[in-house]
């Protein structure tokens, strides 16, 4: 059990790169912006004696390395900058939109694992039946769905039309969890529908390939009871496929989630990029992709220690 | 139908009589590629085909229900959903396609010299590949637009710029399983050129799973399109896009509930095309997956 710190310490090490590297994305953006970046941070409207004082606060007359390495040391203590727009510091803006976004996030996750993975295992022990032609063309179905359409569908018959679910806003889940769950269901389950597809499909090909390997088939032989070989061997062995795939599905969860959020009017971290990036509020960008982004990364990183726990063989690559 | 039959070289079929056996056996494709093609038709021929002007606005008819003069009602300024739906099909296709354009032109050159010349510059690459594929695809497509500037050139670029990394993995793992082929050690053996050999023998044979990633990407850009259009970082006011007119009908979803079906449905059948089209593609060009 002592070899978690090691593991821990050495995907560090491999993701150091990784992290140098999406940092310096984040940085980049507003080097994109076309024109002088301390008018561009200046604002709309700025003297040009503000202008100076900004390219001084910033930096940004010093080399490109410099500078980032400057927003880097700041970042890394949550110093992600003021709004232009309200002045309010970047992290607290994100922060009190962030447990929104994670609450649909999460709440979508559960709901795809719970309807997308009996999909792809029954489709995978009936290959070739009219069960296995529908839960493909469901999956096939699912992404190619555009979500926000599903959640304007979703507003339309279960808000307006039969009132079960409130059509927009939020709860924060700390004050009323009743009324949080709530309001996010309907979000969660346009968000989901994509992330059961992926999964239904990914778990049924899986599996497909572990019911028809040669240890399976000989288990099979020696006439074990298939419903607890299906648990005990194939589901086991899908297991670490499973964990990979629900990690990649952190990504298309927080893409999913900009759009959604704007259906719902949630106040989210997905609806703050986007207002920001619309009005040009570039550190409020910045902030919220790079939060999202050390996200993704330390849930991968939990996924590779957590496949590595589970699969001996996972640990030694 | 045996494999036998298929291969025989006694009795060679006839063009005409090999498509028709294909059109048979693969009725998702060619459903797919129908659709495709009259939305092609649709989008080079939109001025001829929409019965009114998609900007022409008319106060007196607000939002109303599909009528013959009408068939799918009109918007809140009193525009024709038809024929906005009609010119929304450029849009959209020009939308895909420089998306997926962009993809190809960043991602594939990329992934062939990492794969081709290796040791630590593929190394260094390949960890920056590993951390743009680290972020929310729409979200960093969301920030590049905003500093490019908002608008559907911008946020198609954006966009490519996202999937890149993408293709430019999985070219560079074709082009290190190609690389070591034995054909291409004869090749350098009788003095190829590196040129030579990255443009007659890696890239026709790392090819065919890149055209197959590439015709799915098509419907993963037209989605991200109706996305940012929806958001109105896309198509602007008052061009027409079906994302756009999505977020218009929503706004107005309990006057005029039924504007929201039309826009929906264009997004999933050309979305369900793509997919259907690369699925096929897939199948044809791997030559382990045999006829079923």
């Amino acid at each position: 059990m002592n070899r978690l710190p090691l593991l821990i310490g050495r995907r560090l090490w491999q993701l150091l790169p990784i992290i140098v590297f999406a940092t310096f994305v984040v940085f980049a953006l507003l080097q994109l912006v076309p024109g002088d970046p301390a008018v561009t941070l200046a604002g709309d409207y700025a003297s040009k004696e503000r202008i100076e004082e900004i390219r001084q606060i910033y930096g940004l007359d010093r080399p490109l390395i410099v500078q980032y390495g400057t927003w880097l040391w700041h970042a890394a203590q949550g110093d992600l900058g003021r709004s232009l727009l309200s002045s309010a510091p970047v992290l607290d803006l994100i922060m009190q939109r962030l447990p929104n976004t994670i609450l649909i996030a999460v709440y979508a996750l559960v709901i795809a694992g719970i309807i997308g993975i009996p999909l792809g295992v029954l489709a995978a022990t009936r290959v070739g039946s009219r069960l296995d032609a529908f839960v493909t063309s469901i999956a096939s179905l699912g992404v190619a769905l555009p979500s926000f359409w599903l959640a304007i569908l979703l507003v339309a018959n279960f808000s307006l039309a039969l009132h079960w679910f409130p059509a927009t806003g939020a709860q924060p889940i700390t004050v009323d969890p009743a009324a949080a769950l709530l309001h996010a269901t309907l979000p969660a389950v346009a968000l989901a529908v994509g992330v059961i597809a992926e999964l239904a499909r990914q778990v049924r090909s899986a599996l497909i390939e572990v019911l028809g390997s040669q240890y399976y088939r000989t288990l099979r032989a020696k006439g074990l009871n298939p419903a607890a070989m299906l648990w005990r061997h194939g589901l086991r062995n899908v297991s670490v496929t499973l964990l990979t795939i629900v990690g990649l599905q952190v990504n298309r969860l927080f893409s999913g989630a900009v759009v959604i959020e704007a259906v719902f009017a949630v106040p989210g971290a997905g609806q703050l990029v986007a207002y920001s990036a619309i009005n040009k509020d570039f550190p409020v960008v910045q902030g919220v992709v790079l939060v999202l982004v050390v996200i993704v990364i330390l849930v991968n990183l939990t996924v590779d220690v957590l496949s590595a726990l589970l699969d001996p063989r996972a640990a030694e690559a | 139908m045996t494999a036998l039959a298929e291969h025989s070289p006694i009795r060679p079929r006839s063009r005409a009589a090999r498509l028709w056996r294909w059109m048979r056996s693969d009725v998702r494709a060619v459903l797919a590629i129908a659709y495709l093609a009259v939305l092609v038709i649709v989008s080079l021929f939109a001025p001829l085909i929409a019965p009114y002007s998609p900007l022409e606005q008319n106060v007196a008819n607000l939002l109303l229900p599909p009528s013959w003069e009408h068939w799918l009602g009109t918007d809140d300024l009193g525009r024709d959903v038809l024929s906005r739906l009609i010119w929304g099909a450029p849009n959209s296709l020009y939308a895909s396609l420089l998306a997926v354009g962009v993809a190809i032109a960043l991602g594939v050159p990329t992934g062939l010299i990492i794969g081709f010349v290796g040791g630590w510059f593929d190394e260094i690459v390949s960890r920056f590949i590993d951390a743009l594929l680290s972020f929310p695809p729409i979200v960093l497509a969301i920030a590049v637009t905003g500093a490019l500037g908002i608008g559907l050139t911008n946020a198609m670029l954006s966009v490519g710029f996202v999937f890149a990394p993408f293709l430019a993995r999985l070219v560079r793992a074709q082009t290190l399983t190609v690389k070591n082929a034995l054909y291409v050690d004869a090749a350098r053996g009788f003095g190829a050129s590196t040129a030579h050999i990255i443009v007659k023998h890696i890239v026709p044979n790392a090819i065919q799973p890149v055209i197959v990633q590439v015709t799915l990407m098509l419907a993963i850009a037209l989605l991200a399109e109706a996305s940012l259009s929806f958001l109105s970082l896309g198509v602007q006011p008052p061009a027409a896009s079906w994302g756009g007119m999505l977020a218009r009908a929503y706004n107005y979803i309990e006057i005029a509930p039924a504007q929201m079906y039309a826009p929906g449905f264009a997004i999933l059948l050309t979305a369900l095309a793509f997919n259907a089209l690369g699925e096929s593609m897939r199948v044809a060009l791997d030559p382990t997956m045999k006829r079923r």
